[in-house]
């Protein structure tokens, strides 16, 4: 079914299908769990009224399930999603399995912002949506051109190389001022602390509309771009030699990505190795070729990522975990115990 | 009719100027041989012409800047054997080898035709990698990988080949097969070939023109005979090349 089609490039219809069917499913099983158990039957009607515009029973279920629980698990299935994307965006882009929006330093950038929004209480009343998320996009464009500008100053290339190793030091650099920061937030040292953990508890519609929305439009400019990635996750100069316009796709990844980082730190905070590890365990399955890789590591991320946030919500109820915490290590060990078989299946 | 025309060509990195006001024409038919002791700037003029490094002065395809061309149009022309290949992820031979179609479908939209298919299975068909063509480029040898790339650029099929050490990792059955493939290759109509090459002999036997340099400057360029008279080859070298090639062949016979 996964097998590639003759010419060797993505999907065929039926193992879409089969995505769509585990993240539908993921989805409702997600939204069923909680401190109150919901019927599975129940909880798929619901939804399905819901989205029909049919009545629909008020129940204290029905309230559950619309307005606590599907929005939150939305939320995060399409964080997951953008997040893997765009690591996958990253890996091949700057052919490096070790890339990722926090080694380029979007991440950072973009939780400094969401920092120093909630340290001062930044809002902005004429807009619908916080001033952490306002700020979180902002300052996620704002790294990237800091990153961009050094970078293209040191080497006037762009080199991979230069990339990453500015992205890392402008990573330090931005935690240690969101230590300053939150050394001196006084009695907001808990919200921000929470919030850098990562959390999607509270999410509500448009929040979700907004993910949807950075997905749609970044995601797929992303996704037009697979063959390009190909060329570059096999090297830079074979990508140009071939006649990829290597500065214009670059910069056009670059920019999608931070943009859907920034979108998604503002909502959820930073929720660490979605974006690093789903894209290498979906390249260990289906391989390297990002036709199959962009869209795979979509839906695996946002499949990843509801079950992580299922964990977090009831492994101790009525106590919650934060999201990155379970992210980072069901996915540490996913990935060695994969990257261990992978590596015993070579040799 | 000539088809490269680089004029006054430098290339420098801060203070050190690498090429230094190359000039040289390739035209139709042509192979010419870019030759001369390590660190001459060969393979820098390689990079420059593929546009990966920043240059002075011109380089002009059929008259034309190729500064002037949109990538993909430049690599429908041009195309280029890299020195050395370090491939990142487990992507198979076929795929590598079909991305060298990149140039003339590069829509998202673009549907794959037969035409398109037969190009790519003959590029694995002519390098002897047919066998091999879903292997991982990972698990190659150096000179399968060298193989899988020159097939990429078969696929590409552009007018103009540059060759940086082409038989870089090839073993002698391999060297033997890959230029007489360019050779015949080259037959083709409005086709050029250059390639940077240290096998002087290779040189000898394959090209019709050369371009000798030391230390980023030229010492000669022109034919075969007057690029490899003894004086030239001994100044660039620094050696009697002629008595070492001399004393290598006598172990032969």
């Amino acid at each position: 079914m996964f097998n590639q089609r003759n010419n060797g490039e993505g999907f065929n219809a039926l193992a879409y299908l089969l995505f769509n069917f585990i993240l539908i499913l993921t989805l409702i099983l997600c939204v069923c769990v909680g401190s109150v158990n919901i019927p599975f039957t129940e909880t798929a009607s619901v939804i399905w009224k819901a989205l029909t515009r049919q009545a629909v029973e008020s129940s204290s279920y029905t309230a559950i399930i619309l307005s606590v629980r599907l929005p939150r698990v939305l939320c995060v299935a399409l964080t997951g999603a953008a997040l893997s994307i765009s690591g996958a965006a990253m890996q091949g882009l700057l052919k490096n399995p070790l890339a990722d929006g926090s080694t380029l330093g979007v991440s950072s950038g973009a939780s400094l912002g969401a920092v120093l929004a909630i340290a001062f209480g930044i809002t902005i009343p004429s807009l619908p949506f916080s001033g952490t998320m306002v700020m979180a996009i902002a300052f996620a464009f704002g790294s990237l051109l800091i990153i961009l500008s050094l970078a293209y100053k040191l080497d006037y290339s762009l080199a991979t190389n230069t990339i990453i190793l500015i992205g890392v030091i402008f990573s330090m650099f931005m935690s240690s001022i969101i230590s300053l920061v939150t050394t001196f937030a006084g009695e907001k040292v808990k919200n921000i602390t929470f919030w850098t953990m990562g959390s999607l508890a509270g999410s509500d519609y448009n929040n979700a509309i907004l993910l949807a929305a950075a997905l749609l439009i970044f995601g797929t400019v992303i996704a037009c771009h697979a063959r390009e990635l190909n060329a570059f996750a096999i090297g830079e100069d074979n990508a140009r030699h071939i006649g990829v316009n290597v500065k214009r796709v670059r910069l056009t990844i670059l920019i999608c990505v931070s943009a859907l980082i920034g979108v998604c730190v503002s909502i959820g905070g930073t929720i660490g190795f979605v974006g690093l590890v789903t894209p290498h365990i979906v390249r260990m399955i289906f391989g390297p070729n990002h036709k199959r890789l962009l869209p795979a590591s979509s839906f695996c991320g946002a499949t990843f990522l509801m079950l992580a946030d299922l964990i977090a919500r009831t492994l101790l109820n009525p106590l919650e975990l934060p999201i990155g915490v379970v992210t980072s290590f069901v996915g540490a060990l996913l990935f060695i115990y994969i990257f261990y078989q992978s590596r015993r299946g070579q040799g | 009719m000539t088809l490269l025309d680089i004029n006054g060509l430098s290339v420098r990195y801060g203070d050190k100027t690498i090429v230094d006001r190359v000039s040289f024409t390739v035209d139709e038919g042509q192979w010419l041989m870019i030759i001369g002791p390590n660190g001459a700037g060969k393979s820098t003029i390689v990079n420059a012409i593929s546009q990966g490094a920043d240059y002075t002065g011109t380089i002009r395809y059929l008259g034309q800047d190729v500064k002037k061309y949109k990538p993909v149009d430049l690599a429908k022309q041009i195309g280029i054997l890299a020195q050395n290949h370090h491939v990142g992820y487990s992507f198979t031979v076929a795929e590598v080898v079909r991305l060298g179609r990149y140039s003339h479908a590069p829509g998202i939209f673009a549907k794959k035709s037969n035409d398109e298919e037969r190009l790519v299975e003959e590029a694995l068909e002519i390098t002897g990698l047919t066998p091999i063509v879903n292997q991982s480029v990972l698990t190659l040898s150096g000179g399968e990988l060298q193989r899988t790339f020159l097939a990429q650029l078969f696929a590409q099929n552009p007018k103009v080949l540059i060759l940086d050490e082409p038989t870089n990792h090839l073993d002698l059955v391999y060297q033997k097969q890959v230029f007489a493939l360019v050779n015949e290759w080259l037959k083709g109509e409005g086709r050029a070939v250059i390639s940077v090459v240290h096998d002087l002999s290779l040189a000898k036997a394959y090209g019709t023109s050369a371009l000798l340099l030391n230390r980023g400057k030229t010492v000669s360029f022109g034919d075969m005979d007057s690029v490899f008279s003894q004086g030239n080859l001994e100044s660039a070298y620094s050696m009697d090349v002629y008595a070492w090639m001399r004393e290598m062949l006598s172990q032969w016979t």
